[in-house]
């Protein structure tokens, strides 16, 4: 019975070709429009590290007082101070603890006619690799030891390794930093997660690979200052040291938590730190802290830019006219075709088998759109670079899952669309159409 | 003349397809008008001046490569003296960042050392003698920098300038009286000494055009023992290109140990523009494209709604024309009843507008939408109806009186 009524409805669909290219192609844009929307927002709300984002957590200390935070709805600074960090970091009371800061170091390749060039990098500790389950390719991270002893290690992207060696090997060689030579000890496999969760502040949560690691220690020896953002509520004297003891905050300090009592304790400590820095005189103000994991960090930052919402709605809204547009249409379609209903339903065809028949051509409109709007959902997303910024537009991309999402789409809200015109159909006297002809 | 009650009478046998249309055009109404409110917001964004003369400008992003920090303000000096004595160069400046650059610092403006919160935030660009001159912005009152009075600075210190230039916008929030040229004001959280105003210019933006306090600038005369700075070169009109290669080919055979960053490193001021409200005439393209194709579908939906009903009424119009009616009646019939409908549609969407911009204004802070763009996309909508309507009810029109005799 399928088949014999998809070609009813594939004849049906011929006498009218103007009205069903209009169908098809209101429906192909809009599911394309609002696929297209959709392609951005999953990749801009994309879970960066899904294993473990409720285990990985950004500590926020309010260092600067009410003035300050009144201004941010009493959120304290994003970032977090060195003060604090060390603090933190040698109260170790998390399972695993980094601190992180973007670095504008620049390569000096070892062929001096070449020259020198940078990669995202970022000063780190220890514990990062294995917080954030960064893949090695060849060797690891470095040691606690290695931070403890402030050592001159790096660990390096396999991009950076394939432009400098080649794709060797290369832990246990040598890289040069602004001069300065490091010990390279391990070599990252692709590990790119976007948003980048570690380094929002800086980043709007969009950029290319970290490429380069070196012990946070280390570079807070070589006096490598922050490439990232960083906030002075209280203006900071001259000098690096009056830099680091300043209430500037520019680190980003995360800790992994495994299960909920480590979490509350954890919060427990931060409450307590604050208060033992009211007390004793440095903090004017009532503890105030937060504890955000890296998804209701993600949202607190609003990484999903605004125009991927907006540009979703109207999207959709676009799509609901569409579809309504095709109620109407099939409706005045479906109706036409009363007298030949009354014929069939004279003939013995029941109500059910009029609602199918209605629905299978629906359901062909649906699928013709649903192609259509492949198509031009594979144009949206190569023009998605015309809207977004390029490190969110290659991000958007229409694989097979979209596409099948799509067609799928497309096929249920125009069949959706043809419940009601059908059962209008469905309802048509047989008695009175044959009346009249 | 109006046909109203047999319209009524003729729509409530139609009314599913009544209320189709009126839904599509309420919709369409919505989102249509808080579209190209949209779209205007992007538009008038996009079209404030920065205050710099934008043609035959460019940038260079510069980052000194394991250079130590000190050394830097010689060398930087060494740059702008090379970059000045190049053919088809008018001048050139330094400064740490530049309006729609990105980046930049800023401070809290206070008059009263003292008080907690500020008046306001202030973009700070750390410029020399050469900033006005190269950037093109307009001095109002008061005068430039002297040479002598620009000094090396430590970034990590926040020593205090004696003399700053601060555009009107800030001059005017800070002295609402119009007397800030000569006086003092002072900039950072917790400053011990006040910096006098010594000029005022027109205009100058900060960094990003986001920026709450985006016309509120003050200029201060140092140069900054900072790895990352920013050169801007006017050339002479027409040599921006030859310019634009021969700059950063002078800086490297002057010293190599440089980074110009890949894609910010040298762009012209045309390209710096474009790439800051890149997203902003994206999604005014975005949300024109999408208005015109609905206002496309909607009104190819009218018409096909509109044809099936003249088809339908065949029987109908022929017995009115039989009675006497003329075409003129039945051409005023169907537009009229479409005229009924579209308003019910604008109607109802004037209400649904309304609740999406306040939906808007609350979830992304936009403003409020304006009644201008209601009023006329609503009249946008009836015409469009109007105009669809007129094919089939021509149509309908020229049904013969004889038709009344027919059999369907």
């Amino acid at each position: 019975m399928f088949a014999y009524y998809l070609r009813l409805g594939l004849r049906s669909l011929r006498r009218n070709p103007l009205l069903t290219l209009l169908m098809v192609v209101a429906i192909g844009f809009g599911v394309a429009a609002s696929m297209t929307a959709y392609a951005v927002l999953r990749a801009t709300s994309n879970n960066p590290i899904p294993q473990k984002s409720s285990q990985l957590f950004a500590p926020q200390i309010d260092n600067a007082g009410p003035p300050f935070t009144a201004e941010n709805d009493g959120e304290p600074s994003d970032l977090m101070s060195y003060i604090d960090t060390m603090a933190l970091m040698q109260a170790h009371r998390a399972q695993r603890q980094t601190a992180l800061y973007s670095i504008g170091v620049s390569i000096m390749p070892a062929d001096a006619a070449q020259l020198p060039f940078q990669v995202p990098s970022y000063a780190g500790y220890a514990d990062t690799f294995a917080m954030f389950d960064i893949p090695f390719l060849y060797g690891s991270g470095w040691s606690a030891a290695e931070d403890q002893s402030r050592a001159a290690v790096a660990v390096i992207g396999r991009q950076l390794n394939d432009e400098l060696f080649h794709g060797a090997n290369s832990v246990g060689r040598n890289i040069v930093l602004d001069g300065h030579s490091y010990r390279i000890v391990g070599v990252m496999n692709d590990w790119n997660p976007q948003p980048v969760f570690y380094d929002v502040h800086s980043t709007k949560g969009f950029t290319d690979a970290t490429q380069l690691f070196i012990p946070f220690t280390h570079a807070i020896d070589l006096k490598i200052p922050a490439a990232g953002v960083d906030l002075c509520n209280v203006t900071a004297d001259a000098g690096w040291d009056a830099w680091l003891h300043s209430e500037c905050t520019w680190i980003n300090y995360w800790v992994e938590l495994p299960d909920r009592s480590s979490v509350t304790a954890y919060r427990n400590y931060l409450q307590g730190y604050a208060a033992e820095q009211q007390r004793a005189g440095r903090f004017k103000w009532a503890p105030n802290i937060r504890l955000r994991n890296v998804t209701q960090w993600l949202d607190y930052e609003q990484v999903v830019p605004p125009e991927s919402k907006i540009s979703l709605l109207i999207s959709l809204g676009f799509f609901v006219i569409c579809l309504v547009n095709t109620v109407g249409l099939l409706l005045a379609k479906f109706m036409r075709r009363a007298p030949e209903i009354g014929v069939r339903r004279a003939l013995g065809a029941s109500r059910r088998s009029i609602y199918a028949q209605f629905l299978v051509e629906a359901g062909a409109i649906g699928l013709s759109g649903g192609v259509l709007g492949v198509l031009m959902t594979g144009a949206g997303v190569l023009g998605i670079g015309l809207v977004f910024d390029p490190s969110i537009a290659r991000l958007a991309t229409l694989d097979l899952s979209l596409a099948g999402l799509t067609l799928g789409v497309a096929v249920f809200a125009t069949v959706l669309a043809a419940f009601y015109p059908a059962w209008r159909a469905a309802r048509v006297q047989p008695s009175w159409q044959l009346k009249s002809s | 003349m109006l046909q109203i009650k047999p319209i009524l009478a003729a729509l409530k046998r139609h009314k599913a397809g009544t209320i189709l249309i009126v839904l599509q055009i309420a919709l369409t109404l919505a989102i249509v008008c808080n579209a190209l409110f949209i779209i205007q917001q992007r538009l008038a964004s996009m079209s404030r001046p920065t205050g710099m003369v934008e043609s035959n400008l460019l940038t260079i992003q510069n980052h000194w490569a394991g250079v130590d920090t000190a050394a830097i303000p010689s060398l930087a000096k060494a740059d702008l003296l090379a970059l000045r004595q190049l053919p088809g160069v008018v001048d050139a400046t330094q400064s740490e960042a530049f309006p729609l650059g990105g980046g930049g610092e800023s401070e809290g403006i206070r008059l009263d050392p003292l008080a907690k919160p500020r008046i306001t935030l202030a973009t700070e660009y750390f410029v020399d003698d050469h900033a006005l001159a190269t950037m093109g912005v307009r001095l109002i009152a008061g005068r430039n920098f002297r040479a002598d009075e620009v000094h090396a600075l430590d970034p990590t210190a926040n020593t205090s300038l004696p003399e700053v230039i601060v555009t009107k916008a800030l001059a005017d929030v800070a002295y609402p009286d119009g007397s800030a040229l000569g006086r003092p004001i002072y900039i950072g959280n917790d400053h011990p000494s006040p910096s006098t105003i010594i000029g005022i210019v027109d205009q100058l933006q900060g960094t990003w055009h986001t920026l709450s306090f985006l016309d509120r600038t003050v200029l201060l005369p140092a140069q900054m023992a900072d790895s990352d700075g920013s050169y801007l070169i006017r050339s002479k009109p027409g040599q921006l290109a030859e310019v634009a290669k021969a700059a950063p080919a002078a800086l490297l055979k002057l010293d190599r140990m440089r980074v110009f960053p890949p894609v910010k490193g040298i762009r012209t001021f045309d390209v710096v523009r474009e790439q800051a409200y890149k997203t902003d005439r994206g999604m005014a393209i975005l949300l024109g494209a999408i208005c015109l194709i609905l206002l496309i579908v909607t009104g190819a939906g009218i018409v096909g709604l509109t044809s099936f009903w003249v088809g339908q009424r065949r029987k109908q119009i022929g017995v009115r024309r039989a009675l006497g009616a003329t075409r003129n009646d039945i051409l005023a019939y169907f537009l009229t009843e479409n005229f009924m409908i579209s308003l019910g549609g604008v109607v109802i969407g004037t209400v649904l507008a309304i609740s999406l911009s306040e939906w808007l204004v609350l979830r992304f802070a936009m403003p409020p939408l304006s009644f201008v763009y209601l009023l006329l996309s609503a009249a946008a909508l009836l015409l469009l109806g109007q105009g669809a309507t007129l094919a089939p009810a021509l149509k309908a029109s020229r049904v013969p009186p004889v038709e009344a005799t027919r059999s369907v």
